[in-house]
């Protein structure tokens, strides 16, 4: 295995044209506001909620300690020391290695174009948001003007602004309908922001982070403390935080938890190994490491605590609207006068009238209506942000502000991820030198958003959401943690463990411990090669299907589950396998560069022979 | 004093009505009755101080009253301002950097200019070329600033 030389002195002519951050604050709020996204807000406090409430802490933790804080330490260090992108950086450790690289490229590639798709999404609720009344607070008409439109009076005003207005999805995936004009004007503008701030790299990206990474904690502190003075609040936090030790048996919760501070830390996807390529040389990466993977799992909890909080006011009304209900039927049928049972003496005037006249009780199908019912009433993903607060915020008393803010969170929180992104997809082309030498930076990275802007306008399809699940199920997964794999795999054997330390004692100043090398040369691995096998049972064991919108469906209000039909099964397994064969490929392609050069080595050293003279 | 007799009492307050037209002498068709009472509906609830769920006219459905809908989508105004300042931000970046570019092409000849002048001009000092001196024969003396490091390179 040939190993690569390290970049010596000699070089450093090549490295002053290589970028560099104003100050450290800007590659600290850069390396953060990536770690820290939308899953942060929508995934963490779901897992949590189904996951045994505080309980979840647990396995997150140990997850981070064992898996998250060395992959990223490895990600930030090799970055700072070989000063390349992603494929850069494997090239160098290895030339058989190179497909690494190219796999966190594709991987960038997928993601960038989904994830901006729901930024595009959030960008027209915030657009919304400007206006008295809200959009999704009332139901339209139908034609007659003699009632609400049936799809909305049977499901819920924001269900209906998000399925029908937003989204007008169609009700099979085949069915792909025509491009949403409303949404593809909102995803050009966020395409133009996302050029806006990487237009230079990181001169710009470095003074957009100072506004979007701090932005999101400001609101997310105006939130809790409006959060937590809403009633219900105290219930939701208790409920969805007491721990319920049980769930630590099962193993789907270690799994989830794993997987979960992987995909929360952003790891594999090339865009540390850049930021970090931009740093001096001596610059102490591993406290930079510890420090990021903390603020990151520490804005979870804070979220966590945010989302609960309005979790629990929305069961709160719920449950008060299941109670009106049910008192204005007790009051109809029994003659009752009009608000003399309240909420309070509810149960009791019901058990009394149960007790006395069970049968017309019974006749009138009360609801049952309980808090923890709606409490355990759980939701992650666009569900959370666009149906669960939406509905949530209706209820606050000005609406409108904070809509507004809840929104504009959830966009710059996904701007920075997308920086991320986009410098993992940048980073690699300026490496491989893929543009001529006359085309300048700006030009380059607008055809890349350019060409992303027309890939993505395929999302906005009517079916666009359907196929959006699938690229969040299938594109990133499996390819991430195969990434994420070789990375420590190829740092701590390929590279060298002992060449590693040296330079990372070079480096920080200090080498690295006995934890570290524990963790990456046994722990780590070990643990991925499990996540992995883990992780593709589970995807072969579900049967691959779909939850469609379907009005006209029996139970209508429920999804209808429909099987995928067998080409969008193929473009399942195409994408989840396709990217991965970059590391066989490229590795067989320097394998037999390798050898035509020894065949035609051979094929010469007779002739020098021959000469003689030497 | 007089007596109040209920006959026929409902649960709710409740009567027949027609509509004579005492011109023609006729009586006039439902259909148009209902037509006249679904325009007119907001006026005779408020005769009587009841809304649509209080006053009901059996087989009369109630019409509701859309959302006010502005010419212009709210949205759309928004969407406007920030698309503009995003593009304008964006030709302004892209103008500097052409600029900053230019700027940089021809610095680099610029210098090279000075340079040949320095080289071409021999330094006089009291009358007596320096370079002259420091060829001839005899000791250099150190303390004296060489030539060359009197210009501080750039």
């Amino acid at each position: 295995m040939a190993c690569a030389a390290g970049p010596d002195p000699a070089s450093d002519g090549v490295e002053d044209e290589r970028p560099r951050w104003d100050n450290k604050l800007q590659y600290l709020l850069s390396c953060v506001g990536f770690a820290v996204g939308l899953g942060n807000i929508w995934r963490f406090p779901y897992l949590c909620q189904t996951h045994g409430g505080g309980a979840f802490l647990v396995p997150y933790l140990v997850a981070l300690v064992f898996e998250g804080i060395p992959l990223f330490h490895v990600e930030l260090a090799i970055g700072q020391r070989l000063r390349r992108g992603s494929v850069g950086v494997w090239r160098a450790i290895s030339p058989y290695l190179g497909g690494v690289g190219l796999v966190c490229f594709t991987v960038s590639l997928l993601v960038s174009l989904y994830y901006n798709t729901v930024l595009a999404w959030v960008l027209w609720y915030l657009l919304n948001s400007f206006q008295h009344p809200l959009p999704w607070s009332t139901c339209p008409l139908d034609p007659n003007r003699t009632g609400l439109v049936p799809e909305c009076r049977d499901t819920s005003t924001v269900t209906y602004f998000w399925y029908r207005e937003t989204l007008n999805i169609t009700a099979d995936i085949s069915d792909s309908g025509t491009v949403q004009w409303r949404l593809l004007l909102c995803l050009a503008a966020s395409w133009a922001v996302v050029y806006l701030c990487i237009i230079r790299g990181i001169e710009t990206t470095g003074k957009a982070v100072y506004f979007t990474a701090l932005f999101p904690y400001l609101v997310l502190s105006v939130f809790l403390v409006r959060a937590l003075t809403l009633p219900g609040a105290t219930e939701g936090l208790l409920r969805l935080f007491t721990p319920d030790m049980q769930a630590l048996w099962n193993p789907r919760v270690w799994l989830d938890a794993a997987t979960q501070i992987f995909f929360s830390l952003s790891l594999g996807f090339g865009g540390h190994i850049a930021f970090a390529s931009y740093n001096p040389p001596r610059n102490d990466c591993e406290r930079d490491a510890v420090t990021i993977a903390l603020v990151n799992s520490v804005t979870s909890l804070y979220a966590a605590i945010v989302v609960f909080s309005i979790l629990g006011f929305k069961a709160a009304k719920d449950h008060g609207r299941c109670l009106d209900g049910n008192i204005l039927l007790l009051i109809n049928a029994f003659d009752l006068p009009d608000q003399s049972v309240s909420r309070d003496d509810y149960t009791a005037v019901l058990a009394h009238l149960n007790a006395t006249q069970p049968e017309r009780v019974a006749g009138l199908h009360l609801q049952a209506c309980h808090l923890e019912d709606f409490l355990d009433k759980s939701a992650s993903g666009s569900g959370l942000a666009f149906i669960v607060f939406a509905e949530a915020v209706l209820h606050m008393p000005g609406a409108q502000a904070w809509a507004a803010l809840f929104f504009g969170m959830l966009f710059s929180l996904g701007l920075t991820s997308m920086f991320g992104n986009m410098e993992g997809v940048v980073a690699p082309l300026f490496d491989l030198k893929a543009q001529p030498a006359w085309l300048p930076r700006e030009a380059l990275t607008g055809l890349v958003c350019l060409a992303c802007f027309l890939l993505a306008t395929g999302f906005m399809l009517q079916s666009g959401n359907y196929w959006l699940e699938i690229f969040d199920q299938y594109a990133a997964s499996l390819n991430l943690i195969f990434c994420a794999f070789f990375e420590v795999v190829g740092v701590a054997y390929v590279y060298g463990m002992k060449r590693f330390c040296d330079d990372i004692a070079r480096m920080t100043g200090r080498r690295p411990g006995l934890y570290w090398q524990v963790t990456w040369k046994v722990v780590s691995p070990l643990l991925l090669l499990t996540i992995f096998v883990a992780f593709l049972a589970l995807l072969a064991s579900r049967p691959p299907s779909y939850r469609a919108w379907n009005p006209q469906h029996e139970e209508f209000p429920s999804h209808q589950e429909k099987p995928h039909p067998g080409w969008v099964q193929a473009t399942c397994m195409l994408l989840s396998f396709l990217p991965s064969l970059w590391v066989p490929g490229v590795a067989l392609a320097q394998l037999l560069a390798q050898w035509t050069e020894a065949a035609a080595r051979t094929d010469r050293r007779p002739k020098l022979q021959g000469g003689g003279v030497r | 004093i007089f007596q109040v007799l209920l006959c026929n009492v409902t649960q709710r307050v409740s009567f027949w009505f027609v509509v004579t037209d005492p011109s023609k002498n006729r009586t006039l068709p439902a259909a148009e009755v209902q037509s006249a009472i679904r325009m007119n509906r907001n006026r005779i609830n408020n005769a009587f101080f009841l809304n649509d769920q209080t006053l009901e006219f059996l087989r009369i459905p109630s019409t509701l009253a859309p959302p006010t809908d502005p010419s212009v989508p709210i949205w759309i105004i928004i969407f406007g301002v920030i698309f503009s300042i995003t593009v304008v931000a964006t030709m302004l970046l892209i103008l500097s950097g052409i600029q900053e570019h230019r700027r940089k092409n021809k610095g680099p000849s610029e210098m090279e200019d000075t340079e040949d002048k320095r080289e071409n001009t021999v330094t006089i000092e009291n009358g007596i070329p320096c370079d002259p001196l420091n060829m001839k024969g005899g000791h250099i003396n150190d303390a004296f600033v060489t030539e060359d490091e009197r210009l501080t390179p750039l």
